[in-house]
């Protein structure tokens, strides 16, 4: 059984698959719509300057959110 | 099957109503280009009735000439809204507005580099059941980016006509408009499965959306869909709520998928994923392995933890440098053509109190607001530019983390930043946020912000703070700096305080996309800048012309006697009489009734403050050498002898100026921004209140002090 992490713990560069996600919530629902779903492959690519929000790679484009997000999305990281 | 009755008897049908077409897309994918090269300047700029959402209705022409509508509909990521503007969408295209007719005919346009994504909108947008033609834009650049799009058979596997585009240099478009001149459209034949535990509740909410809420079939099941994922709904004014059945349905359902744990907007947004995934796996190929694109290699500097903040800074200090330099030049030109009317109009007419009436009323009072105007222009085409190019999103990224302290989002950076030049672009700016709160604190605290109309005022009281005729340059920066940094402490304190208390609302989200940085096409952003521009004067501009022949009667009446010198007028005057009554109010901080005069009259624009005390004291002074006034200042006394201007009265003076809510173009653009007196007197109130309890401290305590 792999290990999940938060995706707001992902290393800088380090790529990960999406495994559980929060069922309720609008913010969840959002990101949902923008294609952030269980089975997802995604890239942390950079934290802001100040450490906060976070910026990942998915579905070849671009997204940032807050780790206050992130931190209830779990991933399986790829290695 | 036969067709429902809205396609079958639609225009598409023969009928002689000019066709109207709902152009849609993700932001950033390139619809306002679009829209543009399809309408050329037949566009029209309004708002929707009762929510701040911009309306763009433009005309394009058939291949025979025909005229068409197009409805630029705000950018949106899903129908399932998270802000007024994809409310409105939404409410477009179920046809819940009665301001705006369900369009007939939709246009769809998605940005080719990231198929995927853009299609969940466009999988929505097939279910409402009206022809779609499906615009790919940017081809070029999904080209570059190594991935090849088999166009056909997207096309094929939706039945829809499919057009790839380059709408940034024209290519695509000849054949968009063909496919928009079709008389008939074929149906999508997309079919997707909805997940089984929730297929009952569809049909049974569609059931009622059909004979409760008078819906189509098709656009009854489609709007069943959305209800379920959209969850805590942005409802807008304008919007025709739901049946009370219908909800009453919805709510039930909710209520036991809650208790069974079904997780049904998840799946929902999952099915369509499915699907979608399925199609893009058909049509996307992409060739070779990508390296780091320019946007990543840019990115790598622009979001540093070191240069990010060096690049911020270096484009804001751009911007300025730019606003205060290039600016100058069209605002002296103005200022000499305002003057040179008024004097035009001075010779031409008989004097007595109309000629005076337009030349010191009207011209000169709308002169002085249009002397920003220049200012105002260039922020706007800055502000255009930051978002097109990419880099808004970005400024947005690397402050969001100081912007959440106080309650706020990244997003409200730029239109605070901006407020340091003129409110009023700042304001108008804040449409990028979506969450209503956010943004309304925002417009309410944005005034906070030194902007350049109180420059002079600070000059001038630092003239008169200073002994001697050279200010030492170092004293002038220091005051100046402490000014600034005193409004931006108040902004960000007044927004910690709002988000707390009157707007208290869920902490914002940060959920951004990150788009490509692209090279800004000067044609948009123009365009844009003249558009708001032109919405600032209009709506503003009766409200300055009103209130600036307001101000000048107030200053010619009642006259004195003929041989009386402009400072008897003025003393005598409603105004003279007002800054009398203001006395007792104004004189625990240290001003009196002349400055009380000063005070009113910057109601115009702040800077008024200084031609104001150039008329009270009786002397020829310019804005740029203020040398006799500052003597004449420094001569006044108080009845009992006392300087009136003693250094902390000039410092008490300028922290008014700081707070004070002194401005009527920006109540006017406020009052627009917000729909409704309301929010732009709550504004004027705590502002000034605050002004007034901030100068009576810092007075009284520095009187205590021994000052």
């Amino acid at each position: 059984m792999a290990v999940l992490l938060k995706l707001s713990e992902l290393a800088v560069g380090a790529s990960a698959t999406i495994r559980e996600f929060p069922k309720t919530g609008p913010a969840f629902v959002r990101l949902r719509e923008m294609g952030l779903l269980a089975g997802t492959p995604v890239t942390l690519v950079r934290t802001a300057p100040m450490g906060d929000p976070i910026e990942i790679k998915l579905r070849g484009y671009h997204l940032t959110l807050r780790k206050s997000e992130a931190e209830h999305v779990l991933v399986e990281s790829a290695s | 099957m036969a067709l429902p009755p809205h396609i079958s008897a639609g225009p598409a049908g023969g009928s002689s109503r000019t066709p109207v077409y709902a152009l849609v897309g993700n932001p950033n994918c390139g619809k306002s280009t679009l829209f543009n090269a399809l309408t050329g300047l037949k566009q029209k700029v309004g708002n929707y009735p009762g929510v701040t959402v911009e309306k763009k209705v433009g005309t394009a022409y058939s291949q025979h000439g025909q005229p068409m509508t197009v409805i630029d509909l705000p950018g949106a990521y899903s129908l399932a809204a998270r802000s007024p503007d994809e409310a409105v969408t939404r409410d477009v295209l179920l046809g819940r507005r009665s301001d705006t007719a369900q369009p007939d005919r939709i246009l769809c346009i998605v940005d080719a580099t990231n198929l995927e994504r853009n299609l969940y909108l466009v999988h929505q947008i097939l279910d409402l059941g009206r022809p779609v033609i499906l615009v790919v834009n940017m081809m070029d650049l999904a080209a570059q980016a190594g991935l090849s799009l088999r166009l056909s058979q997207l096309e094929n596997q939706l039945g829809i006509p499919v057009i790839p585009c380059e709408a940034a240099n024209g290519r695509g478009i000849i054949e968009l408009r063909l496919a928009m001149s079709r008389p008939d459209l074929p149906l999508s034949r997309h079919a997707w499965a909805v997940p089984a535990p929730i297929a009952p509740a569809i049909a049974e909410i569609q059931a009622s959306l059909i004979s409760h809420d008078h819906k189509g079939p098709l656009i009854a099941r489609a709007e069943a869909l959305l209800l379920l994922t959209d969850q805590d709904s942005v409802r807008v004014a304008g919007s025709t709520p739901l049946h009370p059945r219908t909800a009453e349905i919805l709510r039930t359902w909710e209520k036991r998928w809650n208790d069974e744990g079904t997780d049904w907007a998840g799946s929902l947004v999952n099915s369509r994923y499915d699907a979608i995934g399925r199609l893009a796996a058909e049509v996307v190929l992409q060739s070779g392995t990508s390296g780091p694109t320019t946007s990543d290699k840019i990115d790598a500097v622009a979001t540093h933890p070191l240069w990010g903040w060096l690049v911020l800074g270096a484009v804001m200090l751009l911007l300025f440098l730019s606003i205060f330099t290039l600016a100058e030049y069209p605002m002296n030109w103005i200022d000499a053509h305002v003057a040179a009317l008024a004097n035009a109009v001075k010779g031409a007419m008989a004097p007595g109190d109309l000629r005076d009436l337009i030349t010191d009323g009207a011209i000169a009072g709308v002169g002085g607001v249009i002397i920003f105007l220049p200012q105002i222009l260039i922020l706007f085409f800055f502000i255009g530019l930051l978002e097109s190019t990419g880099y808004m999103a970005r400024a947005a990224f690397i402050m969001d983390r100081l912007m959440s302290r106080v309650g706020l989002n990244g997003k409200s950076f730029i239109p605070l930043l901006s407020s340091y030049a003129c409110a009023i672009p700042g304001i108008m700016a804040t449409r990028t946020i979506e969450d209503s709160k956010d943004r309304l604190v925002t417009i309410l605290v944005a005034p906070l912000m030194s902007c350049s109309a109180r420059l002079p005022v600070y000059l001038l009281m630092i003239a008169a703070l200073v002994p001697g005729d050279r200010v030492p340059l170092l004293t002038k920066v220091g005051i100046m700096l402490l000014m600034y940094a005193l409004g931006t402490v108040g902004a960000f304190g007044f927004a910690w305080l709002f988000k707390r208390t009157l707007l208290k609302g869920a902490p914002p989200l940060m959920i951004m996309e990150l788009p490509p940085y692209r090279l800004p096409r000067l044609r948009d952003v123009a365009l844009h800048m003249i558009e708001r521009a032109w919405i600032f004067l209009r709506r503003a501009g009766t409200v300055i012309l009103g209130i600036s022949i307001v101000l000048w009667f107030l200053t010619a009446y009642p006259k004195a006697p003929a041989d009386a010198t402009p400072a008897q007028q003025l003393a005598q005057s409603f105004a003279g009489r007002a800054g009398h009554l203001l006395e007792p109010a104004i004189k625990p901080l240290g001003f009196d009734w002349q400055i009380g005069i000063g005070l009113i009259t910057s109601f115009a624009a702040r800077e008024v403050f200084v031609s104001t005390m150039g008329v009270v004291f009786n002397t020829e002074s310019s804005d740029k050498d203020t040398t006799p006034l500052r003597k004449a200042m420094l001569a006044a006394r108080w009845p009992d002898g006392r300087m009136l201007f003693t250094p902390l009265t000039c410092i008490t003076l300028m922290i008014f100026y700081v707070f004070a809510m002194q401005c009527m173009s920006t109540i006017a653009v406020v009052k627009r921004e917000t729909n409704g007196w309301k929010w732009p007197i709550f504004q004027t109130a705590y502002m000034t209140g605050t002004a007034w309890i901030l100068s009576l401290v810092v007075y009284q305590a520095g009187r205590g002090l021994g000052f």
